[in-house]
């Protein structure tokens, strides 16, 4: 008769993060924007679990959005967009508007330009495959900054260190979910294996396309990207930029190998001039 | 609801809203203000449903719907008597279901008049008296047991507070016409009354364009029949309005004509706004109810046990069982003190003699007739409509008390808030003594909530309350036990009422804290031997057994804390009968027989949930069969037959006295067996139904020299000064009067600061800039607030012309990090006569860009709007 297994509750993957022989699995996050609420739960339990202190009560007038941007005191942060195509004022006409909401986080690429320029090891790939700031180790340099193509990792004014989503490290470390996927009422946010999450996600965007939702594409679901793909990725109903987010987002370190060949080129060959110009002044 | 069918409780859970076809969201944003519920209505999207969102403002909860309807605030009756119209004149309602559980077919008495007929009002109005006598709204060749319009004590008066019970009928079984063409049938009847809601007049109207309007009528149609359900889901935007409790007696007639409730993805889901709001109507902080909706006896029960019985035991239904619940009632109040001799102590109960609602009490304190006020669990400086009229009164008592988890404006009131600011009130001249004593939270208490879905669920407390904080649990037995302390020994009579009560509950832990669970065992219920009860069909009018709440039960049967039950979802149905305890008798949808043909079948495979099992002899299925488990559907009651015996096998509105759905409500209402669309007290548009009676005249009027209201004397004036719609709403981040959210860092970050809500179009009229400030001003008040435009808000075209609306969420005031003006200070106090809620949904009011005035400047600038809406007369 009637209820089959819901079909949101069933998108839902064992999120467990070790396996049977308790080994740890790689974990991630995938965010469908198309039923998120915009309750903002999420945000509230990560500060909640994480102890993240307030961020300012700053009202900006930017739709429901008084977050602004993901930063050292927000590490998960809901984005509102209103779109309104232009309609006749006196018409009540529907159809026209539309108000996406989008919960951002960390990405934890599977290239982190952050872990690669930080120059005291504070920043590490844990063992399920997440990026993670110790702050113990962190000496604020800042380098991770500007290394972080999508400007999530970010300096606390207050101690000068740098904090981001640890992806609940300590949670995951107990096999529990992470606070805001846990408190996501609609389950929007879905934590799991990382590989899993890529093939609901990849059905997700079949489903929504069959409905006639064209504009369903994922975000950072591609392991050929310029970050070798996100550990957190996402569904969006429009181009990235829309919601804040670089089209195509590049780990800054990526042509480092290219760009030290090119300097040891340099340096080589600038050896070899001296080393030819001395020869040829002794001949 | 409960004039509808009989309780004043959701017909449903939200979990099962994951079957519907259709979900309309109407007075209500669902996703914002239940988001953990809305999963079920994302669930049922995910599996195609069509969902709906009819409101004023695009949300978040627009958002997510496949449609939404924007439609002028205040006019939903409009809306929804075109759906009924629209079924009737396509002949799209579901005939077998409307024949055989509904009153459709009965016959309505000669006497009964329509507002059709009387140009706005329906026959028994008495202008002078602004109320109405039901007498001749009665079924044929039947009596009316009381004029129930008039007796403020009935409880069978008040719709939402009709908690679970119908009216009484007297008299043989009224005729009926299953053919439904007898001209005085309820179906004709309903026919003319809506005869009139046109699509062109809900254009008109409610400013819902023509094909708009029969979308929604049509997807509503085509989830209709036995394959098919569609869900209404509403919540205090329906409520607080003037018209309130017949905007949900709309949705009713639809859903009933409709073959909805009692199925799976059908019913009325109401929306509750706190964590056990029906918790606190089922036992009850009302004035004129007792736990489980029996009536507060009133003055003229002076020593008449056996009248107040008699008057509210009707012979038919499940109500006849009324002195069972009472006297099990008097025995756990009482304990061995209530005796057959003394009428189970019924003389010790208090008596009411009127309306003693929240604001005519609160005019009373004005008045100097109140001279003390306990406050738990609300915030009425801010939460309450007319603030300004709350405060003033506040500051005219002798004591307060208050009890919160933070220092809330209701407690500051004496040195701060608007009208100290305004010099109206001076602390040094205000004598009011205020005791701020700090409360629990629900992490340091052990109890029960009741749900939105009449769902019981227990919570353990985690740690102990710091400091000096207290449950209300521990207030309240450790109050009561200091006056039977200071009482003992007293020879005074009226000091019984108090000495005799059961007053044993057993403490626990260092801070003496009475046991929750105990409490529930006496509410539950227990045997003559102590044995908890299992369902309320076991309660005796002997004395035998004791139940504190005898919709409650059971709750504790077999000695095992039913509410405590955690059974996850994934491990038993998707009812979830083992997760917690609905009442009554832990039944999920309630009418469920209604989900099987008269014939005891499933009406469909698709839609089976309740049905008759011929073999066993009885009713089964998903859920607790809410009907006699073991009466055949071909159940004829032999002559003489009362109670719930006195209804037949095919009647499955088993609280009914005829066992019906009631399309047309013969008694029980104060204003009318029928909706009409009225205007808000205060609108800028006048009826083109009834312009003689363009407001409800039905409404209450708390009538004083601080509640000023426009449209009075020069309605042409006032709606020139006064031309924009103002509506009042909650945002997910916080949390009602702000109370448990503003005072939070995580939660005030997210909204930060007061604001208000405009279109371009009206930003553009008033020179409102986006992101600055502008002064909202109404018959009653000047708030400040900031501006937000956005495209959310839509003009709407109503009788020719556009209006607009300024929404507020109304969380702010002036305490915590996050303080700010309170929107509840603009709104009046004229309320819906049925259950004395204030109409904060709509009224009008003139927005001006810019910072309000400051000081006594601010009261200059309200007495020159009052001028020129014509309320006040300039002073010379």
């Amino acid at each position: 008769m009637i209820a089959g297994p819901p079909t949101i509750v069933s998108h839902l993957v064992d999120t467990r993060s070790h396996d049977a022989t308790g080994a740890p699995r790689s974990m991630g996050f995938f965010t469908d924007t198309s039923i998120c609420i915009g309750c903002k739960a999420c945000e509230v339990a990560c500060k909640e679990w994480n102890h993240v202190p307030q961020d300012g009560l700053d009202w900006t007038g930017e739709s429901y959005d008084n977050t602004g941007c993901i930063g050292a005191n927000s590490w998960r942060h809901v984005a509102f967009i209103e779109q309104a195509r232009p309609v006749r004022q006196d018409d009540g006409a529907h159809g026209d508007l539309r108000w996406l909401m989008a919960s951002d986080v960390c990405k934890h690429c599977a290239k982190a330009g952050c872990l690669d320029v930080c120059p005291t090891g504070a920043l590490m790939r844990t063992e399920f495959g997440t990026v993670v700031v110790q702050s113990d180790v962190c000496n604020g340099c800042g380098y991770c900054v500007s290394a972080c193509p999508f400007g999530v990792i970010d300096r606390r004014e207050e101690d000068g260190r740098v904090w981001k989503c640890t992806l609940c490290y300590d949670r995951l470390r107990g096999d529990m979910e992470p606070a805001c996927a846990q408190a996501c009422p609609t389950k929007s946010i879905q934590f799991g294996p990382v590989d899993e999450l890529r093939r609901i996600a990849d059905d997700r965007v079949r489903t929504l396309h069959r409905r006639g939702v064209s504009e369903a594409r994922l975000y950072g679901a591609d392991r050929d990207d310029g970050v070798g793909g996100f550990g957190a990725f996402f569904l969006l109903l429009d181009d990235p930029e829309v919601y804040g987010l670089p089209p195509t987002p590049v780990v800054p370190t990526r042509d480092l190998g290219r760009m030290w060949g090119a300097a040891a080129a340099a340096a080589v060959s600038m050896v070899a001039g001296v080393v030819v110009a001395a020869l040829r002044s002794r001949a | 609801m409960g004039t509808s069918f009989g309780r004043g409780g959701a017909t449903t859970f939200q979990q099962d809203l994951q079957n519907a076809d259709c979900i309309v969201i109407q007075g209500s944003n669902m996703a914002e203000c239940h988001p953990v519920g809305f999963q079920w209505v994302m669930e049922a999207h995910e599996r195609g449903a069509t969902v709906i969102h009819v409101d004023p403002r695009f949300t978040r909860t627009s958002a997510v719907c496949d449609l939404h309807v924007p439609l002028r605030a205040g006019s939903d009756i409009a809306f929804l008597g075109g759906i009924i119209n629209h079924i009737l004149t396509n002949e799209r309602y579901f005939r077998e279901y409307v024949v055989e559980y509904t009153n459709a077919a009965t016959i309505v008495g000669e006497d009964f008049r329509d507002t059709e007929d009387l140009d706005g009002v329906f026959s028994g109005f008495d202008a002078e008296k602004g109320a109405y006598s039901p007498a001749s709204w009665a079924y044929e060749g039947m009596q009316v047991a009381s004029a129930a319009g008039q007796r403020e004590h009935d409880g069978h008066a008040s719709g939402e507070r009709t908690g679970s019970g119908g009216v009484e009928l007297e008299g043989a079984e009224p005729p009926q016409d299953r053919s439904l063409q007898h001209p005085r049938c309820v179906l004709q009847l309903l026919r003319r009354h809506y005869r009139r809601y046109t699509p062109e007049f809900v254009e008109e109207t409610c400013g819902v364009s023509r094909d708009l309007f029969l979308r929604v009528a049509e997807a509503l149609c085509e989830s209709s029949g036995p394959e098919r359900t569609g869900a209404f889901v509403y919540a205090v935007g329906w409520t607080q309005h003037t018209v309130g409790v017949q905007y949900i007696r709309t949705a009713a007639i639809i859903q009933a004509l409709l073959g909805n409730i009692g199925r799976p993805g059908g019913g009325i889901m109401a929306l509750r706004g706190h964590a056990s709001i029906q918790g606190s109507t089922d036992i009850p902080t009302l004035y004129n109810l007792l736990p489980g909706y029996v009536p507060m006896p009133h003055t003229e029960h002076y020593g008449d046990y056996h009248e107040y019985v008699r008057r509210n035991s009707p012979r038919t239904g499940f109500w006849g069982h009324m002195e069972e619940y009472f006297v099990s009632l008097m025995k756990a109040y009482y304990g061995g003190a209530a005796t057959a001799e003394n009428q189970w102590c019924f003389d010790h109960l208090p008596r009411i003699d009127g309306d003693h609602s929240v604001y005519v009490f609160t005019k009373g304190m004005l008045d100097g007739t109140v001279k003390g006020l306990l406050v738990l669990g609300e915030n009425p400086s801010v939460g309450s409509a007319n603030g300004r009229f709350n405060r003033l009164a506040i500051a005219k008592l002798d004591w307060l008390v208050v009890r919160d988890l933070v220092e809330i404006e209701t407690a500051s009131f004496w040195y701060r808030s608007p009208e100290i600011e305004t010099g109206e009130l001076r602390t040094e001249d205000i004598a009011t003594e205020v005791f701020l004593m700090p409360a629990a939270a629900h992490t340091e208490k052990s109890g029960s909530f009741t749900n939105t879905q009449r769902l019981l669920q227990w919570h353990h407390a985690a740690v102990e309350p710091p400091g000096d904080c207290r449950s209300e649990l521990w207030f309240m037995y450790h109050l009561g036990r200091i006056i039977r302390e200071k009482l003992r020994g007293s020879t005074d009579p009226r000091d019984r009422a108090i000495l005799d009560l059961a007053w044993d509950y057993p403490v626990e832990g260092t801070i003496a804290e009475p046991s929750a669970d105990a409490v529930l065992r006496e509410i539950s219920g227990r045997g003559p031997d102590g044995e908890q009860l299992g369902s309320y069909t076991e309660l005796k009018k002997d004395g035998s057994t004791t139940c504190g709440c005898w919709i409650y039960c059971g709750s504790y049967a077999d000695g095992v804390n039913q509410t405590a039950r955690r059974t996850p979802h994934d491990r038993q149905s998707y009812v979830a009968p083992e997760w917690g305890w609905a009442w009554p008798a832990n039944r999920r949808i309630l009418y469920n027989r209604a989900s099987a043909t008269p014939g005891g079948e499933p009406w469909s495979e698709r839609r089976r949930y309740v049905w008759w099992d011929a073999a066993q002899g009885r009713w089964t299925g998903e859920d607790v069969p809410d009907f006699v488990a073991t009466r055949p559907p071909d159940y004829t009651p032999p002559e003489g037959a009362t109670a719930e015996d006195a209804l037949r096998g095919t009647e499955p509105f088993i609280m009914q006295a005829d066992g019906k759905a009631w399309i047309y409500v013969p008694d029980g209402l104060k204003d009318g067996p029928f909706p009409t669309h009225y205007e808000p007290a205060e609108s800028p548009f006048t009826s083109t139904l009834h312009p003689a009676h363009p407001t409800n005249p039905a409404r209450q009027v708390i009538r004083h020299r601080l509640n000023p209201i426009a449209n009075g004397r020069h309605p042409a004036l006032s709606r020139e000064v006064f031309p924009y719609v103002v509506t009042s709403y909650r945002l997910t981040e916080h949390h009602t009067a702000g109370g448990m959210s503003r005072f939070v860092d995580y939660l005030a970050e997210l909204q930060p600061a007061f604001f208000c809500e405009v279109s371009p179009a009206l930003a553009a009229e008033r020179g409102l800039e986006h992101g600055g400030w502008a002064t909202i001003v109404s018959a009653r008040a000047v708030i400040e607030a900031r501006v937000l435009v956005t495209e959310r808000m839509r003009p709407l075209r109503v009788q020719g012309r556009t209006t607009h609306t300024v929404g507020l969420p109304y969380h702010w005031g002036t305490n915590g990090p996050s303080a700010g003006d309170s929107a509840n200070d603009l709104y009046h106090l004229v309320l819906d006569p049925n259950v004395h809620i204030q109409e904060v949904k709509a009224a009008t009011c003139d927005i001006r860009p810019g910072r309000r005035p400051r000081g006594p400047a601010l009261l200059a600038l309200l007495d020159d709007y009052r001028v020129r809406a014509g309320i006040r007369r300039a002073a010379r």
